[in-house]
């Protein structure tokens, strides 16, 4: 990822190439309620495109409306350059994993794996050289002949995976995929799955709750709310330049504060907020005397006892230390500024609980900086 | 207070249980008696049940009874998956609202309606087709028919409901053709189902007085037919013998049906705690 973007890692930078996936105008009600509203959408082959957002938000049914189990109440969804409005589920070049993985209960493992190979009509010989091999990608070579009710969640999980992966389909669609395995196992599924997908070249759209997975997995990830996009960039996009209020807050943490346009220059902008007048290099469309948001992650703030140095040229404000939570690796602490302001900071736990003299402590006086290209202006 | 609610409680189990009960259990200890006149105790003898054996309208009413309730039970439980298969699975169709309601219409009809409309099916066909020649096997199956696949069907669709369509979506998404999904999938999972349909369509034709007696024809006396003829002439004994041995078969064939009932509920619960994960 480091280095020079490179168009043939950054397909959808590169406007002459030809997304696989293509969603324009796609609409799902159900009834009244619209579970998907009027999104568009590219995804190009070998992306490990996440689908990212809270409960209820429509992941799954865009994802359903991709395997062909519901049909979109207005819109197109092209796949590999076919429109697949009249593509039943059982001819598209896709595979799913389900949410509730959706093992078939009267079949072992080993049968539910095979399933999709049988119907495509693969040789025995074959289906049981390819259902071992990936029985042993899921670590699940010992529970063959085990049904489905005689296995554990994590393991289910897997067969389910499994299942889904057996296939090599052009496209795979896993909904919470590792939700229920261990933090061991799931990250070797993470690196298994992204190494399968630079291997094979298969697309994969991922649903998930965990904003680290979708992190870590993810080419680009679609921040969802009821319905529509909020967002669509790589990672570090939508981490660092977040484009809403609500995508500043669903990534990561933020501090968020109501903040007025005073100057709004080419490359910089300055506003007033509750901690004062704050400077933002910030090359953003506003007019002076505009309502905006300024968001400022957590970890973007330096914390120092007051009268220690702090950076020449940053930000500063001094506030006291109302609350601190420890999270092993690094800690939280709650700042109020001016005595009204409630700033949450995180910093790295440098030194061990005994030598606490060194560290800064509750009811402590502290100076808060940062540099000026930390803070997000946000219009929405 | 706790041990006079579960007095009382108890009490009234054995009132009801008793109000249920007593009657087939004096049925039962009246088959035994000796005497020929029913509500005389003239110990305890077999001789009705060898009455019963000997007697060659009696076995032929059992003979047809058996027939029809197994090719009732077979075509009603194929006829009701199907129905109930197409009101759950096919989603929204033209019609399904009436086809939803005819479904269940025998269910809450009164018998004598039902019999009566049957009859006068039967009647018309016959004056315009030929068809059916005469009443009797034919025509009480297709009557039985009619109602028992509505039970079936209602099922059927309660289990169809229950399971959710997941599992058909998967087998879909790997690539099996509808048809395949139901042999592969649906259909292994009815099982539990249909069989419980099939011994209740089993007992419901075995059970039917009205509706056979509406759709018979000379001579084919089924075996309710035949003991309500009988009775009408008077209590005797040998009816109470036959009685009992239906009263004694048909226990058999809930037990069973109950205990696939049992089996169905365990394995719903174990797939609702699968389809709930981790
Ligand atoms: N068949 C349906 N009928 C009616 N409403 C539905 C149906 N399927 C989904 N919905 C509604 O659509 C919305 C989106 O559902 P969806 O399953 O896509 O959520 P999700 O983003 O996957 O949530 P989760 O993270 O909890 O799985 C929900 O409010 C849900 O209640
Ligand atoms: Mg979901």
């Amino acid at each position: 990822m480091a280095g020079v973007p490179n168009l043939a890692d950054t397909p959808w930078l590169d406007p002459s190439s030809e997304p696989f996936i293509r969603l324009r105008g796609v609409t799902k009600k159900f009834g009244d309620f619209t579970a998907v509203n009027n999104v568009d959408l590219d995804i190009y082959k070998g992306e490990l495109f996440c689908l990212l957002g809270g409960s209820g938000c429509g992941k799954s049914t865009l994802l359903r409306m991709l395997a062909g189990f519901e049909v979109p109440t207005s819109g197109r969804i092209m796949i590999d350059g076919v429109d697949m409005s009249d593509v039943p589920a059982y001819e598209r070049p896709t595979n799913m994993m389900f949410q509730s993985y959706a093992l078939f209960p009267h079949m072992t493992v080993e049968k539910n794996i095979a399933y999709g190979l049988k119907q495509e009509g693969v040789a025995k010989s074959e289906i049981a050289d390819r259902v071992d091999e990936v029985l042993g990608l899921v670590e699940l070579t010992d529970f063959t002949k085990r049904k489905p009710d005689q296995l554990s969640g994590g393991q289910r999980q897997r067969v389910a995976l499994a299942r889904a992966l057996v296939k090599k389909p052009k496209l795979l669609l896993l909904d919470e995929p590792l939700g229920a395995l261990d933090k061991r196992l799931r990250e070797q599924t993470q690196f298994e799955l992204m190494n399968i997908q630079d291997q094979v070249g298969i697309t994969f759209v991922v649903v998930t709750h965990d904003q680290d997975e979708a992190m870590t997995l993810s080419t680009r990830i679609a921040v969802m709310d009821a319905g529509n996009f909020q967002q669509i960039g790589t990672p570090t996009e939508i981490y660092e330049f977040p484009e809403s209020r609500f995508v500043a807050d669903f990534i990561g943490n933020a501090n968020m504060l109501d903040a007025r346009v005073t100057e709004a220059g080419t490359d910089h902008v300055t506003v007033e907020t509750a901690l004062g007048t704050i400077r933002t290099e910030q090359g953003i469309q506003v007019q002076e005397g505009q309502k905006v948001y300024l968001a400022l992650r957590p970890e973007k703030i330096h914390l120092a006892k007051a009268g220690d140095p702090v950076h020449e040229g940053n930000m500063q404000v001094t506030g006291h230390v109302e609350d601190i939570g420890y999270m092993g690796d690094m800690s939280v602490y709650k700042v109020l500024v001016n005595g009204e302001t409630m700033i949450e900071v995180t910093a790295p736990n440098l030194t061990r609980p005994k030598q606490r003299s060194l560290a800064i402590t509750w009811d402590e006086e502290v100076v808060l900086s940062w540099h000026s290209n930390s803070p997000v202006l946000l219009v929405r | 207070m706790g041990k006079g609610r579960s007095l009382f409680l108890t009490v009234m189990l054995w009132l009801g249980m008793a109000f249920l009960y007593v009657p087939m259990l004096l049925l039962i200890i009246y088959s035994f008696n000796y005497s020929k006149l029913v509500p005389v105790w003239g110990g305890w003898s077999v001789r009705w049940y060898k009455v019963l054996f000997e007697s060659e309208e009696v076995w032929n009413a059992v003979a047809l009874s058996l027939k029809i309730a197994v090719v009732n039970a077979t075509f009603a439980t194929l006829l009701g998956a199907l129905a109930g298969l197409a009101m759950v699975r096919f989603g929204k169709f033209r019609g399904r609202t009436l086809f939803g309601g005819m479904l269940a219409a025998p269910l809450v009809m009164p018998e004598v309606i039902t019999g009566l409309s049957l009859l006068l099916l039967f009647i018309t066909l016959s004056k315009m087709i030929g068809w059916p020649a005469e009443r009797g096997f034919t025509t009480i199956t297709i009557a039985h028919i009619t109602f028992s696949m509505a039970y079936v069907s209602v099922i059927v669709q309660s289990r169809l409901t229950g399971m959710g369509e997941t599992l058909e979506e998967a087998a879909l998404d790997l690539g099996a053709k509808p048809f395949r999904v139901l042999t592969d999938i649906t259909l292994p999972r009815l099982t539990p189902a249909m069989v419980s349909g099939w011994l209740l369509a089993f007992t419901l034709s075995l059970d039917d007085l009205v509706i056979s007696s509406f759709v018979t024809g000379p001579g084919a006396n089924t075996l309710p037919i035949l003991i309500y003829s009988r009775i009408r002439l008077g209590l005797r004994p040998d009816i109470n013998a036959l009685a009992t041995i239906i009263i004694v078969t048909v226990a058999i064939g809930v037990a069973i049906a109950a205990f696939m009932l049992m089996r169905q509920e365990r394995q719903r619960l174990a797939e609702e705690k699968m389809a709930a994960g981790p």
